[in-house]
């Protein structure tokens, strides 16, 4: 076993990548403490407690990467807004991904590829939802009419386009309620994917009492210490979630189904709910982590993303990338110690469970000769997870790292996977189902041998970029 | 809990959880057919489940995927010699519904796939309805559209369950009704949502699911959870009273039989008798209203119209087959040539089957409009509700329009809708010959060029076809697929999966000029000019072909193929066939070309078309030139016996393999009168002897136009030849 043990899963050429430390805000059900604040608030709040927990000198991180899927049109780039307010440098870059209730992870990700292409050597990391607040847009009509009002030179003309506007224009637009491709609510997705696998509710609302009890019990110990404390601006301070809400059985079973109606199985109380909360986390090359004097909490060692057909496989994406991210880092279910899986709706992750445990599935829709195989109960979401914790989009991925790392060093393991489709809570809906997975494997025995790195601060290529974005936006503005 | 009993052939039942889930499987069929035996297995079943007293409730539903019950089995209704025995049968139909509508316990029909005609009326017997959201799922009364009515009890249930006016446009339309509609209407009570790939196939994994769904709401039903009662809303409440009014309803079935009349021109007589037995139940009460409707099921069957009807549905099937064995390749990259109307509908409904395709013109004006004509075709789908906006990009992305021969190297198929002209037809196979593969086909898209012409100039006559399609491609239904002596087997089969695979009712005929359609419609046509010559305006030549139940009038269907081309037919064909295709001048013709009257696409033509106004009115100048062209009763039957007398030579020469395909291609490609079932069914029906004549009378007259064909005159002569058995 000790060669086991030190199995390693390095590879030739490639820089080791070591998660240094996460952090999130408490989530909070959208529409409670936060509902105040602006996205990059909160993103504000992740960053600052990431740079306090880590001690990170700001002047060595090299990008900064944030996610976010609603996004707030006056801060778009809301990694660049959120770092400057917590503190860092104003020189270092930042930009913003989105990639549905993935982002994070699409962050992340983007963080090692750049680190692994010698870009950088330490990036930030994080994402951010804020559903108490969403862009709620004029009608087309009445947005058009506007933009031409701009442009109108008489008064004649401004009259003769204000007197054009109808009862119709005032109509608001609201942030899409169903998938764009499919015109399917995700909620709607959901039940029909548990009916597909023969999910009941009972199960269903069994699998998201365990959640909120798990989630319980780990608040009540402690475990999770990701949390960082939140001052909401001229108010309290939040050091908690508000959504844990272990019931019972019966009255979850009172709730009728929220999507199809009325013989739907997916009801409000086993689907995550809308979540206003951000994260962070640190993610550096081994050398220069060690150079630092750090004491990496995981080494992130690789990821797989795959895409389904959006209509009947929207929420399967965990089933589809399990197996492809175990293959290719020579590993088996057994060899994994913890499983994280967002868990968009109970019936959706029971869904995901029956898939793996399915020939058939395997045979007639992944051309697998057998079935990928199940993840043991005692080793998945042990600490709760997305229908207990809260599920903010863009947030979700870097608590679902940082907690597999946590677990692994609380619990002794050695391979942790991670595993998130990107489905959207009940309202919001992304585009396709893409399901990510993070390896993270502790091996953190090795003593922290220092090496000295050189810093490279600036490549050449960030600030020849800027320029071009500066130059960018002249032209934009002589155009108009 | 479940307990399987005796093995049945068409329908079973277990029950589970004390709901009894009728499960109907037609073992010899793709589709269930309300059959004779499994109607007396379905009574057997139900006699049983009434008598147990375990027994809360019933699901019916079908085990097979595409269908709940497609209808009533046709030949059961063939196989009467008589009005009364029809009768019978609809009186045990509306016997057995009655049984089931007076059901001690709950049934729910939970249907997926095709519900129509009889298993429509046999659904709304049923206390509760559940339909799937499934493609496939289609509500609908089409016995109109076979000369019948709904037979077994629809005529009855249907105004009281929807109300008159929504009940007579479903039962007078015969349209398919998609189930969200059918939820709209109160047709059906709950929708379900078919599934995805689970632990099962989807189509297994969507029935299971509707079981389930179906067992928990009988099982609500019996224990009084779930009501059918509905509130009703304000409109319908303000609906309900208007209809309590004897005054309203007169002016209702008033209204309605005017409107038939004016669409039907009372050629087909099962509407109005529709309209007769919704008055008898709705005025006389639901006894004299079902023997109404039995009696009257019974006389239509035994008409010449349903006889003509039905008739077409057969060889509609028929002609959905591919008679030539799979081709040795499928098709997956398709060229075509031509951005006009044609080439542009060709691409059209190919890329609607997510066949990529490739669109070349010579003018980017040229492909600019195909293109656009592809995205109109697609947008008003999109308008319509047919397919979301998203669908419709997804199917523009096979679509690439070009100007040159890029990407032909991987074309399996090129379709050449170019100008109507030999040489250019030959300079185009010429130069694509040079480009594509040798596995290659290449179809040309012509109304009258013979093939083998066009073939000549190919160095692959085994790989040449034709495909002639009608316009406008994505509407109109038939595809003309014509071979030459040289064209292979495999070319044929590869040309037949293609058209079956754009939902196209396929003819494959011999070659020869004008093949068999465009041979017909200008034999008729030359006639139509000679009526127009004697003195007949437009106007009222139209009035007496659509009497005949033509959907266009002569007049105004040259104005739709174009003048031009109708002059350039008339004139080839002329040459070709001979003085039978004389009677109107072909100089009519050319001088309106000349004046630039080519029909509806010049603006003018027999009609000056207006854009906005929907009353055409007479061209003048088409009157003057008339006039100077100068040369009776009898004009309906002198255009159809052209018409007639050309097909069966087609079948006498051998162009056409069989009557079925003469029919077939006669009425959905032409518009020849669906009435009368086609040239072949006509025969039969008038008798060829009368037919021969009028004719013996016509040519006496007018000349050798009128000559009866030699099959025609056998046909004649020996009443017991028929085309149709």
């Amino acid at each position: 076993t000790i060669y086991f043990l030190s199995k390693t899963l390095a590879k030739p050429n490639v820089k080791n990548i070591v998660l240094v430390d996460g952090v999130r805000t408490p989530f909070l059900l959208s529409g409670t403490s936060y509902s105040d604040l602006m996205p990059h608030d909160l993103g504000r709040g992740a960053l600052q407690g990431l740079l306090n927990r880590t001690g990170v000198p700001k002047e060595i991180v090299d990008h900064i990467i944030y996610g976010i899927v609603i996004q707030e049109v006056k801060t778009s780039n809301v990694a660049r807004e959120a770092a400057l307010g917590a503190g860092f440098s104003d020189k270092t870059p930042a930009h913003t991904v989105t990639m549905a209730c993935i982002s994070s992870n699409q962050a992340m990700t983007s963080a090692v590829g750049l680190i692994a292409a010698g870009q950088c050597d330490v990036v930030v990391a994080g994402g951010v939802e804020f559903m108490s607040d969403v862009p709620i847009r004029h009608s087309r009509k009445m947005r058009k009419t506007m933009l031409s009002l701009n442009k109108a030179k008489t008064l004649g003309q401004r009259l003769s386009l204000l007197g054009s506007i109808r009862m119709g224009h005032l109509m608001p637009e609201l942030p899409a309620v169903a998938e764009f491709s499919t015109a399917e609510s995700m909620g709607h997705s959901a039940d029909r994917l548990a009916a597909a696998f023969g999910v009941t509710r009972v199960e269903q609302d069994e699998y998201a009492l365990r959640s909120h009890r798990l989630a319980k019990k780990a608040q009540d110990e402690g475990l999770l210490s990701d949390i960082i404390s939140f001052q909401v601006p001229g108010k309290n301070i939040i050091s908690a979630d508000n959504g844990i809400r272990p019931t019972s059985m019966e009255q979850m079973g009172k709730l009728k189904p929220a999507f199809v109606k009325p013989h739907g199985t997916v009801t409000a109380a086993n689907s995550s709910f809308l979540t206003d909360g951000a994260s962070a986390v640190l993610i550096m090359s081994e050398e220069k982590a060690l150079a630092l004097g750090y004491k990496p909490k995981a080494y992130l060692r690789d990821f797989v993303y795959v895409s389904q057909d959006p209509k009947d496989q929207l929420l399967l994406g965990p089933t589809y990338a399990t197996p492809k991210v175990l293959e290719k880092s020579g590993l088996t279910m057994e060899d994994i110690d913890v499983f994280e899986f967002h868990e968009a709706f109970a019936g959706q992750i029971v869904a995901n469970l029956k898939a793996m445990d399915s020939d058939w599935f395997a045979q007639n829709c992944m051309g697998r000769k057998s079935k990928v195989g199940v993840p043991p109960m005692e080793k998945f979401n042990t600490w709760g997870g997305s229908l207990s914790l809260g599920h903010p989009f863009a947030a979700t991925g870097c608590r679902l790292v940082t907690t597999v790392a946590h677990r692994l060093q609380k619990e002794g393991g050695q391979y942790g996977v991670v595993a998130a489709c990107a489905a959207g809570g009940q309202v919001f809906l992304p585009k396709y189902t893409y399901a990510q997975l993070a390896r993270a494997d502790t091996e953190y025995s090795r003593g922290a041998t220092v090496q000295v790195f050189l810093v490279h601060s600036f490549g050449l290529f960030s600030v020849h970029v800027l320029c071009m974005k500066m130059t960018m936006c002249k032209s934009v503005q002589k155009h108009f | 809990m479940s307990s399987s009993l005796l093995a049945r052939t068409y329908a079973n039942y277990e029950i589970k959880d004390g709901v009894a889930v009728i499960r109907i499987n037609d073992p010899n069929s793709k589709v269930n057919t309300l059959s004779k035996p499994l109607q007396a297995e379905m009574t057997e079943i139900l006699e049983e489940i009434w008598g147990n007293s375990a027994v809360k409730g019933a699901v019916l539903i079908s085990s097979k995927p595409g269908s709940f019950i497609a209808g009533a089995d046709l030949n059961m209704i063939q196989a009467c010699k008589s009005a009364e025995e029809v009768t019978t049968l609809s009186q045990e139909g509306q016997k057995m519904f009655d049984k089931i509508e007076k059901s001690p316990i709950p049934i729910v029909a939970a249907i997926n796939g095709s519900c129509l005609g009889g298993g429509l009326e046999f659904a709304i017997a049923c206390q509760y309805r559940l339909a799937t959201k499934s493609k496939k799922t289609v509500l609908g009364t089409p016995e109109v559209m076979l000369g019948l009515l709904p037979g077994a009890g629809g005529t009855q249930r249907l105004p009281k369950m929807l109300g008159i006016p929504a009940a007579f446009d479903m039962m007078l339309t015969g349209r398919n009704i998609r189930p969200d509609k059918a939820k709209k209407m109160g047709l059906v009570h709950q929708l379900v949502d078919p599934l995805g790939p689970g632990l099962k196939s989807p189509e297994e994994a969507t029935i299971q699911y509707l079981e389930t769904v179906a067992i928990e709401a009988a099982k609500n039903l019996a224990n009084k959870k779930l009501s059918v009662k509905k509130e009703k809303g304000l409109v319908q409440k303000l609906q309900d009273m208007v209809m309590g009014l004897p005054f309203v309803r007169k002016q209702i079935y008033n209204m309605v039989t005017k409107k038939v009349m004016g669409q039907t021109k009372g050629l087909y007589p099962a509407p109005l008798k529709i309209i007769e037995c919704v008055q008898t139940g709705i005025e006389k009460g639901t006894t004299a209203g079902s023997l109404a409707e039995s009696v009257n099921f019974g006389n239509l069957a035994m008409t010449s119209e349903s006889l003509a009807l039905r008739g077409l549905y057969h060889g509609q099937v028929a002609c959905k087959k591919n008679n030539f064995g799979s081709p040795a390749r499928d098709v997956k990259n398709l060229a075509v040539l031509g951005a006009g109307l044609m080439g542009a509908g060709i691409a059209q409904v190919t890329v609607d089957k997510s066949v990529r395709t490739i669109l070349k013109d010579t003018t980017v004006e040229g492909l600019t409009r195909g293109q656009q004509q592809v995205y109109k075709g697609l947008n008003d789908k999109t308008k319509k509700k047919a397919i979301t906006s998203f669908q419709r990009d997804t199917t523009m992305s096979f679509l690439t329009g070009q100007l040159d021969y890029r990407g032909f190297d991987q074309a399996d198929m090129v379709i050449e809708a170019v100008f109507e002209d030999l040489n250019v037809k030959h300079k185009v196979i010429k130069e694509v010959e040079a480009v594509i593969p040798p596995h290659c086909i290449f179809a040309t898209n012509t109304s009258a060029l013979p093939i083998k012409e066009i073939a000549a100039a190919s160095k692959r006559p085994e790989k040449v076809i034709g495909m002639h399609y009608f316009s406008p491609v994505d509407k109109m239904q038939l595809l003309e697929i014509i071979t030459t002596d040289k064209t292979s087997k495999d070319t044929t089969a590869s040309a037949v999966a293609v058209g079956l695979k754009q939902g196209k009712i396929i003819i494959v005929v011999g070659d020869g000029p004008g093949f068999y359609t465009t041979r017909c419609l200008a034999a008729m046509l030359a006639e139509a000019v000679r009526v127009l010559q004697e003195g007949v305006g437009p106007k009222k030549l139209d009035a007496l072909t659509k009497g005949l139940g033509f959907p266009v009038g002569g007049a105004a269907l040259a104005d739709e193929v174009g003048i031009d081309v109708a002059a350039h037919v008339a004139e080839d064909l002329g040459k070709a066939l001979g003085s039978r295709f004389g009677g109107g001048n072909v100089e009519v013709l050319k001088t309106m070309v000349q004046k630039g009257y080519k029909g509806r696409k010049s603006g003018k033509g027999c009609y000056v078309y207006e854009k906005k106004s929907k009353d055409k009115k007479v061209n003048p100048g088409v009157e003057e030139i008339l006039k100077n062209h100068k040369s009776c009763t009898d004009v309906q039957y002198r255009l159809l016996s052209r018409f007639v007398n050309e097909s069966v030579l087609c079948l006498q020469e051998g162009i056409l393999p069989d009557p079925v395909q003469g029919d077939i291609g006669a009425v959905f490609g032409l518009g020849f009168p669906p009435c009368l079932g086609g040239p072949f069914r006509f025969v039969d029906s008038f008798g060829a002897d009368k037919l021969v004549q009028k004719m013996h009378r016509y040519e006496e007259v007018y000349g050798n136009q009128f000559s009866p064909c030699q099959l025609l005159l056998d046909h004649a002569k020996d009443s017991n030849k028929r085309f149709h058995k």
